[in-house]
């Protein structure tokens, strides 16, 4: 039965997520910080595009959408290692997960899940709120989120999203496991995070970067991330090109889950090897 | 000249009342109620230079409290206090200077770095002339036998090991007053007996006033002269712990197991205070009844197996001390 | 002075400690540096698509950049003990053997540890700097050399202004709040441009409210030699630094008032 095979993931999942929601305090001041980032972000570049150079690929008004987009959706990038699961992984620990009867991959994964979903779920409604709906009565309406131009550009949008939630447990769940190869978690952290931020187009819209670096940065795992669902959202991406782009997201998620099993398979021979 | 002043001291939390669940979180965040706590209630108490107080009383009592403004580092809601001749939280940094305080709870000392590093680099936030340092330093170690430990990271000690390496640090700048709260917790009893002959010695061959705040009524027994015994945030009790003993004199206990069941017991002389099967346990004052006495009268018309006399502990004289205050542990 | 001498010590037995875990240190270090260098491509890709920011050039705009990097990367090496002071000194309690020690609290805070880890974004700051400085083909004379030194440790102690404010929070609240990261990591990143991008009352709040641009924009441009296009009088550009001091000084009088609320309602 399907539904009996998938019930300790979704109640590890729903345990986990309403775990997380408690954390609110964090979450509204973090949405101040988001906002100020966007915030200088969007001015920046309004005053590169009044140069008027460059032909960029996408319009300002789009530029601006996608980095408040970014903002409001920052909670779903694979941000740092699961410090519980470091912890275990280094104290050797970790061969207690396997008293679960669950297979501990999706596991692990299910609990990024719920971690990715609620910190987005949390700080995702007021950044929205803020820049789609009050900043154009408020006479901010150039620097606003603006609305998808079609319904079907929406649609596939939310498709695009739940991928990038799928995606990016993978690369955490990845991450993750890898922590026990290195010899400091917090290393792994540091190099990833700076690979996600750049390489996502979470620094600045990828679109934006030179003109002979666009083919590569449309391919590498990362652009599922942001870049992809957020052209998706204002119709950059539409028709065949925006199925592509999902379709790109799901085969890198697919891998990345593929890796992180086999990672986890010699992981666990190590642990048992070494006694744990 | 008192070393220590205390008059009327007084102080009065306000604490921000925390609701429960969602509702209440979400009210609490609009509009706080607070509650106010008494911690002192017009504390009164002098000390002289040298002597060697012990602080007793229930968790809660307001001890702790009590030492934080003795300390400088809490002000009173109202009171005076003077310490040395300065008001401890008016002038902090010139009074910490002049104090050592131990917490038992908690290390003063650095947790990655090896003790001796702790040690100079308290030497240079009390700034001790290196000299001065040396010698006091080298005293320490000998004295508390510290020696073997200079060179460990701090979290590597055992608990006796680092409380004494913490007394020492405590000492270094040669302060004339020690605080100590709850130093014997938890250390084995070789541990508690040494410290406890450290603390006297520092007492009375270097004249530094020590303020013992503790539980254990066996280290107030073995070095306080004088004991405080402080409840529901005031003064119940302050004097000689001399005449504490002495009022012990008046009670006696006397455990008798009887080789028989006894029914409704009743002595001239003493009190039943309690019983268990043919275990009865009696209360009396020795200077009316003497113990020979009741004895006799007891086994006069009863066959007893086993019998044994007790005095009650300070401890006990104290708990009833509490309860008769109602002075209970909050 | 011998506060600076225990400050020497302190740092001495901070960088001892760290180098306990050297594998650790490289890691942290390669990763802050990786991190800004990462914004900085953000920006040169910028310049290479649309060549010009409001007619500022990159390497101009770098010399902002790694000025206020150096700054904010001198200041973080030393803010720890702030950083970390609501959960790991007023929650813990243990600002109370802070407040035993016969040493002013901020002295004692800064000593608490050292960072060596942002010599990653201090290299990178200087990295930018230095190839701006070589691009610009600027003359460097005492003039401009003591402006750079001066917009630094402006820099640094603006810096260590915004990290007391935020550590004087968690005497009234014991929620870390992160709401004034956006102050310290948000101003590195506002003050890498030119503050003529930014709306008029936001130039005006980092002027003369946070004055970010006193320490960041004002003195470069006294450096790059050109009239400030926002109509700055030129003896403004020299004296602007010291606003960071004055910033500084402001805060730590708010920190006493904080330590003052501590002492008297207790923790």
């Amino acid at each position: 039965m399907p539904a009996t095979i998938v019930r300790p993931y979704l109640a590890i999942f729903a345990a986990r997520f309403s775990m997380l929601l408690q954390y609110r305090a964090a979450a509204l001041a973090g949405i101040a910080t988001q906002f100020w980032f966007g915030a200088i972000m969007v001015m920046a570049l309004a005053a590169f595009y009044g140069s008027g150079r460059g032909a960029p690929s996408i319009t300002l008004a789009q530029a601006i959408t996608y980095i408040w987009l970014g903002q409001a959706f920052l909670g779903l990038l694979p941000w740092n290692v699961d410090t519980e699961i470091a912890a275990m992984m280094r104290s050797g620990n970790v061969a207690y997960e396997r008293l679960r009867p669950v297979d501990t991959y999706f596991y692990w994964f299910a609990r990024a899940l719920a971690w990715r979903a609620a910190g987005t779920l949390l700080r995702c409604i007021p950044l929205l709120v803020a820049t789609a709906v009050l900043f154009p009565p408020m006479g901010l309406g150039d620097w606003s989120l603006r609305p998808p131009p079609s319904l079907e550009a929406l649609t596939l949008f939310a498709l695009s999203m739940l991928a990038v939630l799928l995606l990016s447990s993978a690369i955490t769940t990845l991450l993750n496991i890898s922590v026990i190869w290195t010899v400091s978690g917090q290393g792994i952290n540091a190099i990833s995070n700076s690979l996600v931020v750049i390489l996502s187009g979470m620094v600045i819209p990828l679109p934006l970067f030179p003109d002979w670096a666009q083919a590569f940065l449309f391919v590498q795992p990362l652009a599922g991330l942001v870049d992809i669902p957020y052209r998706i959202y204002f119709a950059n991406l539409s028709g065949a090109a925006a199925f592509g782009g999902i379709a790109l997201q799901i085969v890198w998620t697919v891998l990345l889950i593929g890796l992180g099993r086999l990672l986890m398979a010699r992981t666990m021979r190590r642990v048992q090897v070494q006694g744990g | 000249m008192p070393q220590i002043a205390v008059q009327d001291l007084s102080k009065t939390y306000r604490v921000a009342e925390r609701q429960s669940g969602l509702v209440g979180a979400a009210r609490g965040l609009l509009a706080r109620t607070y509650r106010s706590i008494e911690a002192l209630d017009g504390v009164s108490f002098s000390l002289e230079m040298g002597e060697l107080v012990g602080m007793i009383g229930p968790n809660g009592a307001g001890k702790s409290t009590l030492i934080k403004i003795l300390c400088g580092i809490l002000e009173p809601s109202s009171g005076a206090c003077e310490v040395g001749g300065l008001v401890p939280w008016r002038e902090r940094i010139r009074h910490v200077a002049r104090i050592g305080v131990v917490f038992g709870q908690r290390t003063q000392l650095w947790w990655d770095l090896p003790v001796i590093d702790s040690f100079e680099l308290l030497r240079d936030i009390y700034r001790v002339p290196e000299g001065q340092f040396r010698a006091t330093a080298d005293k320490l170690i000998a004295l508390l036998k510290i020696e073997p430990l200079l060179d460990q990271p701090v979290r590597q000690l055992s608990l006796g090991q680092r409380m004494r390496c913490d007394i020492a640090a405590s000492l270094l700048h040669s302060p004339s007053i020690l605080f100590l709260d709850e130093p014997t917790i938890g250390l084995d009893a070789n541990s508690k007996l040494a410290l406890r002959d450290f603390i006297k010695t520092l007492n009375r061959e270097q004249d530094v006033t020590v303020i013992l705040a503790t539980h254990d009524m066996h280290d107030i027994e073995a070095l306080a002269d004088r004991v405080l015994i402080i409840g529901n945030g005031r003064v119940l009790r302050d004097g000689p712990i001399a005449a504490m003993r002495a009022e012990t004199l008046g009670e006696r206990r006397l455990i008798v197991d009887f080789a028989e069941d006894v029914g409704d017991i009743d002595i001239e002389g003493a009190a039943v205070l309690a019983r268990t099967g043919r275990r009865v346990e009696f209360a009396f004052d020795p200077r009316v009844t003497t113990a020979h006495t009741l004895i006799g009268r007891i086994t006069a018309d009863h066959r007893i197996d086993d019998l044994s006399i007790e005095e009650p502990t300070i401890e006990e004289l104290i708990a009833r001390f509490y309860s008769s205050h109602g002075a209970v542990e909050a | 002075m011998d506060a600076l001498r225990l400050y020497g010590r302190y740092a001495a037995t901070s960088i001892k400690a760290q180098m306990q875990y050297p594998a650790s240190f490289l890691f942290l270090s390669l990763g802050q540096f990786l991190s800004t260098v990462v914004e900085f491509v953000g920006i040169w890709a910028l310049f290479d698509r649309f060549q010009s920011l409001v007619g500022w050039t990159l390497p101009q705009v770098a010399l902002f950049y790694g000025a206020v990097n150096i700054s904010f990367a001198l200041a973080d090496t030393i803010s720890r003990g702030f950083d970390v002071f609501g959960p790991q000194f007023v929650k813990t309690g243990d600002f109370d053997r802070l407040l035993l020690r016969p040493r002013s609290t901020p002295l004692q805070l800064l000593g608490h540890e050292l960072r060596l880890t942002r010599v990653g974004r201090f290299l990178q700051g200087a990295l930018v700097l230095g190839i701006a400085v070589g691009l610009l083909d600027l003359s460097w004379g005492v003039r401009e050399v003591a402006l750079l030194h001066a917009a630094i440790a402006g820099g640094v102690a603006f810096f260590l202004g915004l990290v007391v404010l935020q550590a004087t929070l968690a005497f009234w609240t014991v929620e870390s709040l992160e709401v004034a990261n956006t102050l310290t990591y948000g101003g590195v990143y506002a003050a890498q441009y030119p503050i003529e991008i930014y709306s008029k009352w936001l130039r005006e709040f980092f002027t003369f409210v946070v004055p970010l641009s006193c320490v960041a924009y004002f003195p470069i441009v006294g450096i790059l030699g050109i009239d400030d296009p926002l109509g700055a009088p030129k003896w403004f550009l020299y004296v602007a630094p010291l606003a960071g001091f004055l910033f500084l000084a402001a805060s730590l009088t708010i920190w006493r008032l904080g330590v003052r609320h501590y002492t008297s309602t207790g923790s």
